[in-house]
């Protein structure tokens, strides 16, 4: 036998009825959350090199892993508030009497340009290349920084 | 037509974390290092992208034909630095293999350079194939 109840049922009522979809989405969530494992991959641009972006009070710091990079493989120009980075990756030939069983490191050119969130003073930007990190360091231009303002 | 990305042209890729059923005591992520493997007559060669790696933060066991790789980093943001954007993650590496063949264990060689790895892995002697010359009769 078939009971049809109304949506508000007297006994059900608004409230529970959110509620069972709230347990729903918990359930989906557990689920899901599951699989995805512990750790969720940040948003990127999707351009080569994936870059941080973190800011102190006098600059920005942009940093790059290009493991086996060389300084002079590396371009990199500030214009305006804009940061260009290009470059090539090199992967040595090995010569032709060797047996690959593994090839995973990639080669190729690479260009990225990254607008700075704030003025920049582009003549003193810094760069530096350490054990396959690429630091970029930009000074804020002196009108960005922030003052401090004492209160008389 | 469909426009095509040139093969030379190098694509964004998120580090992969390393999947094992156990987890780390010590907190963080961990990646698996992107290498290439070939072999020669005479040895077997490793190159691992380890960006970030000191060499005194790499080690790099062989034993009962497992190999080893283990790398930690360093964050290396100074203390007054706020994050605007975070493309990657900072994280140790570690990767096993299982190595078949028959390891010179006294002369292996590691160079860490520009944050890449360099294992030089000396066949034993009696694994080297030696040419066999056939006679004509």
């Amino acid at each position: 036998m078939i009971i049809r109840r109304p949506i508000y049922y007297p006994t059900t009522g608004f409230k529970s009825t959110f509620e069972e979809l709230e347990r729903m989405r918990q359930d989906m969530d557990r689920l899901f959350g599951g699989l995805g494992g512990r750790y969720t991959a940040p948003q990127t641009a999707g351009v080569f090199p994936l870059v941080n972006l973190t800011e102190d009070k006098d600059g920005y710091y942009v940093r790059a892993e290009l493991a086996g990079l060389k300084a002079d493989e590396l371009n990199i120009s500030a214009t305006g508030n804009t940061l260009s980075i290009t470059g090539e990756r090199k992967v040595a030939d090995e010569g032709e009497n060797v047996r690959y069983h593994r090839r995973e490191r990639e080669a190729g050119t690479f260009s990225r340009i990254i607008s700075l969130p704030g003025e920049v003073n582009s003549d003193k930007v810094e760069a530096s290349l350490k054990n396959g990190i690429l630091t970029v360091y930009i000074p804020k231009a002196e009108a960005a920084k922030p003052r401090q303002i004492t209160v008389k | 037509m469909t426009a095509t990305f040139s093969s030379k042209e190098l694509q964004a890729k998120q580090k992969t974390e390393v999947s094992t059923p156990s987890e780390q005591t010590t907190p963080g992520v961990v990646f698996v290092p992107a290498v290439d493997i070939f072999e020669t007559d005479k040895e077997l060669n490793l190159l691992a992208d380890l960006p970030g790696v000191k060499t005194d933060d790499l080690k790099i066991d062989l034993r009962d034909n497992v190999l080893t790789l283990s790398g930690d980093v360093a964050p290396f943001e100074g203390p007054d630095e706020k994050d605007i954007f975070i493309e990657y993650e900072v994280g140790k590496y570690y990767r096993q293999f299982t190595v078949s063949e028959e390891i010179d264990q006294g002369k292996i060689e590691a160079q860490l350079k520009d944050g890449v790895l360099r294992l030089i892995l000396p066949k034993a002697e009696k694994t080297i194939p030696k040419k066999i010359i056939v006679k004509a009769s």
